[in-house]
């Protein structure tokens, strides 16, 4: 068995053992968590078949900002497990279902004649695939590219319209002010006469 | 590799309006509530440079660059030239309608922009990719428009099923193309026409009925038409005339690029599919729309009608189809522009003018625009010798020459049923007692639109060759 085959069965291991904790933990951090291996260890096969840039955007992309961000909401917001578990019978044959039909799908493609895995280009040592996709990208294919840049502008100008409010109630702090306040600003001395206590 | 500089002054009015937009994102940040005008203004400067741009820089001959990703030809020329128009007027009506409702912000004029460059991608594209990414920052733009009053229930959860219905059709179409690109190995619409005749043929037909399932969504034809009368209903009105127009022209163009250029062989294939959704959307469509009491959603049901006129055109996989069903296009945004702007035009502060009972007595109130709304109803349905008139004459005369008589009889029998919604506004405006006896109150540049907009439709319609030849010289020279 050849080191390539050895690394590969240990991250598959590794993937699909993550990869079903996050379904099963309870704690959604740990979930987040086992998300980021089950994506390191995808990375590893990717790179095992050569597709190194694809490993490279797998790892800054999804773990490095996907994740990241991921994690920040699942930490900021208040999730109700016990109400997110409630209709888990009640789905229960459909996800069966589901799950049955992607399996069957997928022994149909494996155990067919193998005519679904023979495209595979195979090229040598010195070629970089990060380098024949930027020489595309930014040449042939330079008018699609600015156009997806159009669109993620777009969503950023759409998520800031629909989500900046601006509330003129909210109460917020003026530190100039604070420091620049005189006593007589805040104190008043009354003159009264004692009182007796009743 | 071999690398060819792409002709970037073919692409020259994308990229005016791309940095247009970007340039008035930046200007708007700086202005204060009082001067959102010169958005205003700027927006229309942007419209009118931009058409200049494209009447100058066309040499008359199609042209492709960008690796095969863009194309000008006669079509795209007139096409843009329609949106152009389409979002001038649109931007024209809405700003009183925003500024009477809070909501007159840089944003809805600029996505308005980012939207109709979505939509000029989409007329000049000549592969998958760009038509999809076109499609995509259009639908992106629109999304966001619908729901930016966010404090209405209504706009919200119309923006939400925009949205879940929307990403459902991209995606059927995304799958569509990728059979396609399976079968035929290139993304390139000139390379799919060639390819398509050796390509695997239940490929070609698979990623076919998926492409049509995702246009049909768009273009909201029936089965997929759920979506667009909650959603014309939902938005502000200004965002619903924003929809209901200028997008149908893209979507034609999707249409004409799809099936004209790219997938002309499969004609024997798309055609059955077409029909059947033409005829259910014209009968769902005027059937269903005698039953509303909302003008935005009568007009709603009459666009899912109309948008089955449009596939009876195209249909018939000829030339003179394809142009027959860009003149309707371009009428029937025209026609659209009015009943939408009419809305608009008896809405006022605190009072949306959106009800069928609204528009009673309005001769009596105003008799000038009711006489202008006559005459977009009239030409709504077809009825001579308005503009709408010589589209459904045009298209239905295409579907006779290619020997479907039964279909064009269809047409016809669907159309006069849908005489009777158009035709009962008429009446609640000429002869029933109208509610209230107030003046119509709206600034003297909507005023001057709307007359004019309705009597062009008029006019074209007395004198429609000019825009016919337009249409027809716009599919002689591919």
């Amino acid at each position: 068995m050849g080191i390539e085959k050895f690394i590969f069965y240990i991250f598959s291991v590794l993937l699909i053992a993550s990869a079903s904790m996050v379904i099963t933990v309870r704690n959604p951090v740990k979930a987040a968590l086992f998300l980021v291996l089950a994506f390191f260890a995808s990375a590893v096969l990717w790179l095992l078949i050569k597709a190194e840039f694809l490993a490279i955007v797998l790892v800054l992309v999804y773990v490095g900002a996907v994740m990241v961000l991921f994690l920040f909401v699942v930490m900021m917001l208040d999730i109700n497990i016990e109400r997110m578990r409630a209709g888990f019978i009640r789905y229960l044959p459909l996800g069966i279902l589901v799950a049955l039909t992607m399996a069957g799908m997928l022994i149909w493609v494996v155990s067919g004649d193998g005519s679904a895995f023979n495209h595979s280009v195979l090229h040598g040592p010195s070629y970089s695939n990060t380098q024949a996709l930027g020489l595309v990208l930014y040449t042939n294919y330079v008018y699609p590219f600015e156009i997806a840049a159009v669109i993620l502008l777009v969503a950023i100008i759409a998520a800031i319209t629909l989500t900046l409010r601006r509330r003129p109630n909210t109460k917020h702090q003026k530190p100039a002010e604070q420091i620049a306040v005189k006593r007589h600003d805040r104190v008043r001395m009354v003159k009264m006469k004692a009182e007796e206590r009743k | 590799m071999n690398f060819e500089m792409p002709n970037f002054l073919l692409a020259l009015p994308e990229i005016f309006v791309l940095g247009m937009a970007c340039l008035l994102l930046l200007i708007d940040l700086f202005l204060k509530d009082q001067d959102r005008h010169l958005t205003y203004l700027f927006s229309l400067f942007t419209l009118v440079l931009v058409a200049v741009l494209t009447v100058y820089g066309y040499s008359g001959e199609r042209q492709i660059s960008f690796n095969g990703a863009y194309v000008a030809d006669g079509m795209s020329q007139v096409l843009k030239l329609g949106v152009y128009f389409a979002v001038f007027v649109v931007f024209v009506y809405a700003k009183d309608y925003l500024r009477d409702r809070g909501i007159f912000k840089g944003e809805f004029y600029l996505l308005g922009l980012f939207g109709m460059l979505g939509m000029m991608i989409m007329i000049s594209a000549h592969s998958l990719l760009t038509l999809y990414l076109g499609l995509e920052l259009l639908s992106l733009s629109m999304y966001a428009m619908v729901a930016m009053q966010r404090d209405s229930a209504r706009a919200s959860e119309a923006a939400m099923k925009y949205f879940v219905l929307g990403a459902i059709a991209s995606g059927m179409l995304l799958y569509g193309m990728s059979m396609i690109y399976g079968a035929t190995g290139t993304l390139d619409l000139s390379g799919i026409a060639s390819q398509a005749a050796t390509a695997d043929k239940t490929l070609m037909a698979f990623g076919l009925v998926f492409l049509l399932v995702g246009v049909a969504f768009k273009l909201g034809a029936v089965p997929f038409h759920m979506w667009l009368p909650d959603v014309y209903e939902g938005a502000p009105t200004a965002v619903t005339l924003y929809i209901g127009s200028a997008p149908k022209i893209a979507a034609f163009a999707l249409l004409a690029r799809l099936l004209g250029d790219g997938l002309i062989n499969l004609h024997d294939q798309w055609q059955g599919i077409l029909i059947i959704l033409a005829v259910l959307s014209m009968a769902v469509g005027n059937i269903v729309a005698i039953a509303q009491t909302n003008l935005k959603r009568m007009l709603a049901y009459s666009t899912i009608s109309h948008a089955g006129f449009l596939l009876l055109g195209i249909l018939t996989g000829t030339r003179s189809g394809f142009s027959s069903s860009m003149f309707y296009a371009l009428s029937y945004v025209l026609m659209a522009l009015g009943g939408f702007g009419m809305i608009m035009l008896i809405s006022r502060k605190g009072f949306e003018g959106d009800k069928l009972d609204d528009f009673k007595g309005l001769n009596k109130r105003s008799p000038w625009y009711a006489f202008m709304m006559l005459i977009l109803m009239f030409s709504m349905a077809g009825v001579p010798p308005f503009l709408g008139f010589w589209a459904k004459l045009s298209v239905l005369e295409e579907v006779v020459a290619s020997g479907m008589i039964w279909l064009a009889v269809v047409g016809v029998v669907f159309s006069i049923i849908g005489v009777f919604y158009y035709l009962r506004i008429i009446k609640l405006m000429y002869f029933d007692e109208p509610a209230s006896e107030e003046e119509l109150e709206c600034s003297a540049d909507m005023r001057l639109m709307i007359s004019a907009n309705a009597l062009m439709v008029l006019g074209i319609g007395l004198f429609p060759g000019a825009l016919m030849a337009a249409c027809a010289a716009a599919f002689s020279t591919t």
